[in-house]
């Protein structure tokens, strides 16, 4: 156990070293690597931000619920009385049709318009917010409300929920693709590193195998430096996408005060950040193996 | 006294139809110091490497410390080298470290800890003479020196076999008398020896068996 502890720190530290004699070229693939990252997990990090402006506009989803013109009181109050207790149904609130009309006044700026009228062309309705608010819920809701007798119309605000779901959907995708294509060309750029530093240590890996190295021996160093790399490239995605929030927060400042509002964008969650390097480390690892596997026994001396 | 070293029959043939071994068989017991000699090509450095599993024969079986060569599987090959010291005639050391990381490569693959690493090293550069160079780049030791420093890297993990390839190749006399002190001592302390040289000197005053190739034959 002790003996292969200290193989591995060996191999590290010599992983390390030899990172270190090489700073220019060791720092432009790290360098790539991170860019090449970067792309795909701030265009996420970007999108979920997105997706947290959304669920604030949108607040919580609530269902209309417009009653039929000229239904009694003892209606009114029926249906009322039916849609507060539904299990499903968190709040309700009575619109009456008075207050509609007044509100629309307000809001519409038909005063005029509405003011030539003879009679309340509005109905009765309630507002309903619902328990919980995805949107199969919802619409569930909506359809089990619109068989309900005396009902007119049932109508779900979540047209432009949809839209925008659909959107951040697309925008899933582009980032999915993004992070398979970068990601292939990082197992590219590892496996051609590692090639060429097998290649300039071809004496040493030949010399290793004459004196009893074991293939695992041999191999470990290269597969540190893969995984090494990965890893540094995703430290430095993550820092290229910390420092661009941090830019672009500052011109959004300006931006959302003539808005009024307080909007910034959130830096990725720990977890995030931690699959990042992860994933980063692992295809670092990949490229490296794979690139082990295709020139490592090339140098083996008897093959 | 067990066979350390056993060729039954061994042929190899190169591609393109060259024998470079026909039909050789002998036997070396362990503590032996047995010279292999012979004309330039005769076969001595091919009968070396199929030893340390280099090289394959076509035909005919290698048997070292009781071990079948051609049936040993890839993982027990290693294990099999770390029991060999190697002298080879290009010295193949590392060029890219000093004197004291050479040898203490092979005790870092066997993983050895560092303490022991360092101890050992110095013993085995103490005992061919370079110590005072340890920390020197071998491209700054002389063509002498770069062959006794190949050779405390072959002995630094104490193998029970010693295999030269031509060990006092392009030296003079002074430095060959050197090295061929080194090998009697380990013969000495019961190390198994096989040195390929075409050395008359060497061979004249060290020799107590001899193997000679003609032509990839035994004589």
């Amino acid at each position: 156990m002790k003996n292969w502890l200290t193989q591995h720190v060996r191999a590290l530290l010599l992983t390390l070293r030899r990172l270190l004699t090489t700073p220019l070229s060791s720092l432009l693939s790290i360098l790539v690597i991170g860019i090449a990252l970067s792309l795909p997990a701030g265009m996420y990090v970007l999108l979920q931000n997105v997706q947290s402006l959304a669920q604030q506009m949108t607040g919580t989803p609530q269902i209309s619920v417009f009653l039929n013109m000229g239904s009694s009181q003892e209606d009114t109050a029926r249906i009322g009385k039916k849609l507060q207790q539904h299990e499903s149904i968190g709040r309700i609130e009575f619109v009456p049709r008075e207050r509609a009309l007044q509100q629309l006044k307000k809001t519409s700026g038909l005063a005029d318009v509405i003011g030539g009228l003879t009679q309340n062309p509005l109905p009765d309705a309630y507002i309903v917010y619902p328990k919980k608010n995805d949107a199969q819920t919802l619409e569930k809701l909506r359809d089990e409300l619109q068989k309900w007798p005396k009902l007119e119309h049932v109508q779900l605000d979540s047209a432009w929920a949809h839209k925008l779901e659909a959107l951040l959907d697309f925008g899933r995708l582009v980032v999915l693709i993004l992070a398979a294509l970068l990601g292939f060309a990082l197992i590219a750029i590892t496996f051609n590193t590692i090639r060429l530093q097998i290649l300039t240590r071809r004496d040493e890996i030949e010399v290793s195998h004459l004196i009893g190295a074991t293939n695992a021996f041999i191999r470990r160093p290269f597969l540190y430096s893969g995984v090494l790399q990965g890893l540094l490239g995703g430290a430095t995605a993550w820092l290229i996408i910390t420092v661009s929030l941090h830019l672009l927060n500052r011109s959004l400042a300006g931006l959302t005060q003539l808005y009024a509002s307080s909007f910034t964008l959130h830096a990725p969650s720990p977890g995030d950040i931690l699959t990042l390097l992860l994933f980063s480390a692992y295809l670092g690892w990949l490229g490296a193996w794979l690139s082990v596997g295709q020139h490592l026994w090339r140098v083996e001396p008897g093959k | 006294m067990p066979l350390m070293i056993t060729f039954n029959q061994v042929c190899k043939r190169y591609p393109g139809g060259y024998e470079a071994l026909k039909n050789v068989s002998f036997e070396i017991a362990a503590g032996e110091m047995v010279f292999l000699t012979g004309h330039s090509g005769a076969g001595k450095s091919t009968l070396l490497n199929m030893i340390a599993a280099i090289e394959h024969p076509n035909s005919g079986s290698v048997f070292v410390n009781g071990q079948n060569i051609a049936t040993l599987k890839g993982g027990a090959l290693p294990y099999l080298r770390r029991n060999l010291g190697l002298i080879f005639q290009n010295h193949k050391l590392l060029f890219d470290r000093s004197v004291f990381d050479n040898v203490v490569l092979p005790l870092q693959i066997c993983g050895f800890d560092q303490r022991e690493c360092t101890t050992r090293a110095r013993a085995a550069l103490d005992k061919v003479g370079l110590l005072a160079r340890e920390k020197a780049n071998p491209i700054a030791l002389s063509g002498g020196e770069q062959q006794r420093l190949c050779i405390a890297r072959a002995i630094v993990n104490r193998p029970s076999i010693l295999l030269a390839d031509e060990p006092t190749g392009n030296l003079d006399a002074d430095y060959a008398h050197d090295i061929m002190d080194i090998f009697k001592s380990f013969h000495q302390v019961g190390v198994t020896l096989l040195i390929a040289t075409h050395d008359e000197d060497s061979l004249r005053q060290y020799a107590t068996r001899t193997l000679t190739l003609k032509h990839g034959e035994l004589q």
